[in-house]
């Protein structure tokens, strides 16, 4: 007799956890929802570009912050091969291209890189999963470089494109790819850093390039940079959403 | 003399309209802020005081254990384990097991995913926002704050206080005349809940924001640094739980087809003896 209600008991809670578990489902794969989820992102971004100040400064850190256990996260070590190449050799033959809508493409060396105005920043790296890690970053301020290339009237997002493949599967669509757009790309915290603790760049964490754009998540911090792109809209590029993660879920504001 | 007839009941106006409204919505809301709110736990299930997080000393951590002969879940706080096979850090059917802090049936969507679970959360935050903006300023313009949750200085004696207390442990709730209005512990538990922990909850959100940290650097400040407020965050997430289960087991111990209907339709069933 207990037995049996224990096993009834048991069942319909079965039942009921099971269409719970499949009306939530439901929700979240239908259409309506998934455009008003993606309205909210718009939402979150008017509300943070409008309130905050485009030059407020993300908080800078002392020395004694500094993490010694800063987490590298994504590709940690790429093993596509024009990136093994640059690395046997020191990154002597690296060049940083920088093109589409600007006046002057360039390619740049790392030396002709650490020759542009520069800054040093003690800051809180926060990865999209909850972890944050403080660090100290050394590299070239993008405004001024922008100067020096000269953006044409219709560029309004950047895009950084990456050596390395974080989904060997996905073909071409699987190299990392990032992209912001010209508030973050004219912020003087947003840099192409090639130091790290006072040290060259390591692997781990992106070398010979890596963005720092302080106020948003760690994603959006491309790593191992090989190209910017300027346009005026990155619907074309891989999965048409702005970034790797981007294509794959996330948002591509990122300051929240 | 009131003993000459018997009670008569009667049905009062209960709730105003705002407030029957604004606790239907919030009350879908929070459940799919919790949800959700997990879903992006699942994503680094360990918290660390200060700004930075300390990889090897959380102060909580749940996590799966090989044990060789099969998985184990663990939580650990304060670097006390405690297994929790099942639920936390190892959960699923027999045999269809998984690695993962909170179970499938707690979190929005069940499936992993780190995005989704993300899109949720601030979607239903702004609708938590919106709609506690609503309630609060309705609540103050009304005159129903200060006329229904502000405890009178009669009820704030301690002696008045642990009467009451002690009347809710023996199950004894008010009746008649006393059940017109919320006696003191429900009026303190509704103004805790509305002005101080759903709040904070709000606050300890926006201080975890990058952007909202550059903009107004003193709130996260406030916490005691980005992963104080992630605790904060989650600690705050488990006292609302822990509210819902105590504020749901008072509506089934009071007579909850009359508590419901007092908070659906607005009419509350009295008994009162009518005095000559
Ligand atoms: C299944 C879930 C819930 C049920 C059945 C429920 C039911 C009720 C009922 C019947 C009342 C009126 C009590 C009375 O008239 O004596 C009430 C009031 C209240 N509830 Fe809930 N509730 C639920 C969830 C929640 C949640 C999730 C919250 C907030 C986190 C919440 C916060 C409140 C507050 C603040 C009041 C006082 C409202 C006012 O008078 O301004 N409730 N609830």
């Amino acid at each position: 007799m207990a037995l049996d209600r224990r096993h009834w008991l048991k069942g319909a809670l079965a039942t009921v956890s099971g269409l719970w578990l499949s009306a939530c489902e439901r929700l979240t794969d239908s259409s309506l929802v998934q455009t008003t989820l993606d309205k909210t992102e718009v939402l979150t971004r008017k509300a943070q570009r409008g309130l905050i100040p485009p030059q407020a400064l993300a908080r800078e850190f002392t020395p004694a912050d500094i993490s010694r256990d800063f987490r590298a996260n994504g590709s940690i070590s790429p093993g596509d091969a024009d990136y093994r190449t640059l690395l046997q050799a020191g990154f002597a033959d690296y060049r940083l291209r920088i093109d589409g809508l600007v006046d002057r493409p360039q390619s740049l060396s790392l030396s002709d890189i650490r020759a542009l105005p520069a800054r040093t920043q003690i800051t809180r790296h926060d990865c999209v999963e909850g972890w944050s890690s403080i660090g100290k970053w050394t590299g070239a301020q993008l405004a001024p470089l922008l100067e020096q290339v000269g953006l044409k009237p219709e560029a309004r997002f950047l895009v950084f494109h990456c050596f390395d493949t974080l989904d060997p599967e996905a073909g071409a669509k699987g190299r990392y790819y990032e992209s912001i757009d010209l508030v973050d790309a004219r912020h003087p915290q947003t840099l192409l850093a090639y130091e790290m603790n006072d040290a060259v760049l390591p692997v781990a964490h992106g070398a010979p390039l890596r963005l720092r754009v302080e106020r948003q998540l760690g994603y959006k911090h491309a790593k191992y940079i090989s190209r910017i792109e300027a346009v005026a809209d990155f619907a074309h590029i891989a999965g048409g959403k702005g970034g790797y993660w981007e294509d794959r879920g996330y948002e591509w504001y990122a300051g929240i | 003399m009131t003993s000459a007839r018997p009670p008569k009941t009667v049905l009062v106006q209960r709730h105003g309209l705002v407030t029957r409204i604004t606790h239907g919505i919030n009350l879908l809301v929070v459940i799919g802020l919790l949800m959700s709110g997990l879903q992006i736990f699942n994503a680094h299930p360990a918290l660390y005081w200060g700004h930075k997080s300390t990889f090897t000393q959380p102060w909580l951590a749940i996590q799966a254990l090989d044990q060789g002969d099969g998985m184990a879940g663990s939580t650990w706080i304060n670097g006390h384990g405690f297994e929790t096979t099942g639920v936390l850090g190892y959960s699923g059917a027999p045999g269809a097991g998984e690695k993962r802090a909170f179970p499938k049936w707690a979190t929005l969507p069940s499936y992993r995913s780190l995005g989704t679970g993300r899109h949720w959360h601030f979607f239903l935050a702004w609708i938590f926002v919106g709609n506690g903006l609503v309630y609060l300023a309705s609540g103050l313009i009304t005159g129903h704050v200060r006329r229904d949750l502000l405890p009178t200085r009669r009820e704030l004696g301690l002696r008045q206080i642990l009467q009451t207390v002690w009347d809710h442990l023996r199950l004894r709730f008010p009746r008649g005349e006393a059940a017109r209005s919320y006696n003191v512990l429900q009026k303190l538990a509704y103004l805790a809940v509305a002005f101080i922990l759903l709040p904070l909850m709000v606050l300890a959100g926006l201080g975890m924001s990058p952007g909202v940290d550059a903009g107004l650097p003193g709130l996260v400040s406030l916490f005691g640094g980005r992963q104080s407020a992630r605790s904060i965050h989650f600690i705050c997430a488990s006292l609302i739980v822990g509210f819902i289960g105590l504020h749901v087991l008072m509506v089934l111990l009071s007579g909850p087809l009359n508590q419901l209907r007092g908070m659906i339709t607005g009419k509350f069933r009295l008994e009162v003896r009518e005095d000559r």
